[in-house]
């Protein structure tokens, strides 16, 4: 009887099943079977033999990441570059948020919030494009800069110089857009409890510090713990539109380290055990941030 | 009241300044490629423009659309993302659908769209499921391997699920199928929040670039974003198969900076709508029950 309940229950959700059917197709070709074919890492792949006859070589290419110089560069260079940028897209939207909930002229909120949204939208070949001319050599910048007797600035060439235009033109692009998410947390806030501070003597500053602070204090808990999941995301697209040969020491990160050695170089398995690496650390990172998350700001996806 | 003080008038009027500056700062550097793209080629190559044109002339935009390669990368692009938003819509829609029901199956199919957020093959993997479905040189390569957006999917599934049951089993008394009441209940009542997906999706697609270099061997199969990066990064010649003389021209300073524009204006263009829709978007599925 069981098993034939079973049969009635599937047929009359049939529809549902079909519904989802193409989804699970498409998820099953482009991301479940490159699950699998990761197990490229451990073999020596060769393209003429394909997955199903290449030589195992077991853990040797993880090993071989690991002594390998440049690849234990490319790995501190991501967590460097990852790191910063977490900390600054953290501070500066919030501090940002803060002054821009002092703006009382709606349209001059909305005046600062359409120019500082845009970037957002522009992908990195576009601001790579604008970039590469604005700071190049001969760029505006530099243009400008000599007007003060400075030297010219190599911000794309020189390593330290690149590590830092990597982090604020990051900022520019995205700290307008991340700031939505704390004036939404603002709106939020009763402004009974900004009359009672202000009975008991509480300046602006001192409402911001204990009103409007503590009542972000969750959002920014969140947001902070989920971004924990990206520490080994340095941002590909941005790298890869603004690196050139004279800064792949300090500039280069597992990402474009992957796409060089892998597609460029045709080593494919150490590249994909690079990348099964950065996969594997990510999936733990993401897992432990969206517990944390769940823990405290009772955050779910679902 | 704190808003009369002297204090928080100063801050309040240096706030605005600072706003101001710092609004005017985010958009400069765009406004300087414009005023470089609409400038003569002598006084941009003099470094002679700031942030207006210097000896106008349209001439960076002529060459740019008057070249064919140029030409053809912006129809592929369009094609793109026309075809890749219209079946991204679509899985998203269906399959958000049948997440939002309390079905046997469901708990399942859930699992199986958010591990594909926790963990992925990565770069190299992906591209050989791609290159041995021989998918390589057709639009296929840019929209089948992202049609499914995991994130996408389960924002419209929030929405759907916020909209009151009782319709559709009122639908289902009326003996409508779960078909129909998609397309004649949910679908109707969530116009809103399809707009602002799709025009993320469009947004997305203009904007993707790293696809088309890896899946396209054949630079004439460049879409737009792919072809805009072939020239910006020209410097780097290793990763170009342009011929050199295209090359040349296509990367004068006037008429690469003609291309950033034609690049970023159909985004400049749907912002205003973007800027509308993307608050609600975000905030859309923030509350849960």
């Amino acid at each position: 009887m069981e098993w034939k309940k079973g049969r009635i229950r599937f047929i009359r959700q049939l529809p549902l099943h079909l519904l989802i059917l193409p989804s699970i197709i498409c998820l099953l070709i482009f991301n479940y079977a490159p699950m699998a074919g990761l197990l490229m890492a451990f073999q020596d792949y060769k393209p003429r033999l394909g997955i199903l006859h290449s030589p195992w070589a077991g853990l040797a290419h993880f090993r071989y990441m690991f002594s390998y110089p440049d690849s234990v560069q490319v790995i501190y260079n991501t967590l460097l570059i990852a790191s910063l940028k977490i900390v600054a897209n953290t501070v500066v939207p919030i501090v940002f948020a803060l002054l821009l909930n002092e703006v009382r002229t709606v349209v001059f909120k909305r005046f600062v919030q359409t120019f500082v949204y845009l970037p957002h939208f522009l992908s990195w070949v576009i601001l790579g494009g604008i970039l590469t001319d604005v700071l190049g050599n001969k760029g505006i910048v530099n243009n400008l800069l000599s007007f003060t007797g400075a030297d010219p600035i190599f911000f794309l060439g020189d390593g330290t110089w690149f590590r830092i235009t990597v982090i604020i033109s990051d900022v520019w692009k995205e700290f307008g857009f991340s700031t939505i998410i704390y004036l939404a947390a603002m709106s939020g806030i009763n402004m009974a409890l900004y009359e009672a501070a202000e009975i008991d003597g509480a300046g602006r500053f001192k409402q911001t510090l204990h009103v409007t602070l503590p009542a972000m204090v969750p959002v920014i808990l969140v947001v902070s713990t989920l971004a924990l999941g990206n520490i080994l995301n340095a941002g590909f697209d941005q790298i890869f539109n603004l690196y050139n040969p004279l800064v792949y020491r300090e500039g280069d990160i597992i990402d474009t380290f992957v796409y060089r050695v892998g597609l460029m170089g045709g080593s494919f398995s150490f590249a994909t055990a690079v990348g099964l690496f950065k996969s594997a650390v990510s999936f733990v990172l993401i897992v432990v941030s969206y517990r944390l998350a769940y823990r405290f700001g009772n955050y779910r996806i679902f | 009241m704190y808003r009369n003080t002297l204090r928080y008038r100063w801050f309040a009027s240096s706030n605005a300044l600072l706003l101001t500056v710092i609004s005017i700062l985010c958009i400069l550097p765009l406004v300087h490629v414009a005023a470089v793209s609409f400038s003569s080629s002598s006084a941009a190559t003099a470094n002679q423009v700031y942030f207006w044109p210097v000896g106008f002339n349209k001439e960076a935009y002529l060459r740019t659309l008057d070249n064919p390669l140029f030409l053809h990368s912006l129809v592929l692009s369009v094609e793109r993302t026309v075809a890749g938003t219209l079946l991204s819509m679509m899985l998203t829609v269906t399959a958000a659908y049948t997440l939002s029901r309390s079905f046997y199956g469901r708990a399942f199919y859930s699992w199986f769209f958010v591990f594909t957020m926790l963990f992925n093959g990565g770069l190299i993997p992906t591209y050989m499921v791609v290159t041995g479905l021989h998918l390589t040189n057709t639009l296929w390569a840019l929209i089948l391997p992202s049609a499914v957006n995991v994130f996408n999917t389960i924002l419209m599934m929030q929405f759907f699920r916020a909209i009151p049951k009782e319709l559709e089993e009122a639908a289902h008394i009326d003996g409508a199928g779960y078909l129909r009441s998609l397309t004649s209940i949910y679908l109707p009542l969530s116009l809103p929040s399809l707009a602002t997906l799709s025009l993320f999706a469009m947004v997305w697609h203009w904007n993707s670039w790293f696809d088309g270099l890896i899946y396209m061997t054949d630079y004439r199969q460049y879409p737009l974003a792919t072809f805009l990066q072939t020239i910006i990064q020209s410097g780097d010649m290793r990763n170009t198969n342009i011929d050199p003389g295209q090359l040349q021209v296509l990367s004068e300073r006037t008429v690469r900076s003609a291309q950033i524009l034609i690049g970023a204006l159909p985004i400049l263009i749907v912002y205003p709508f973007l800027q509308r829709f993307f608050v609600q978007g975000l905030t859309m599925g923030a509350v849960k029950e």
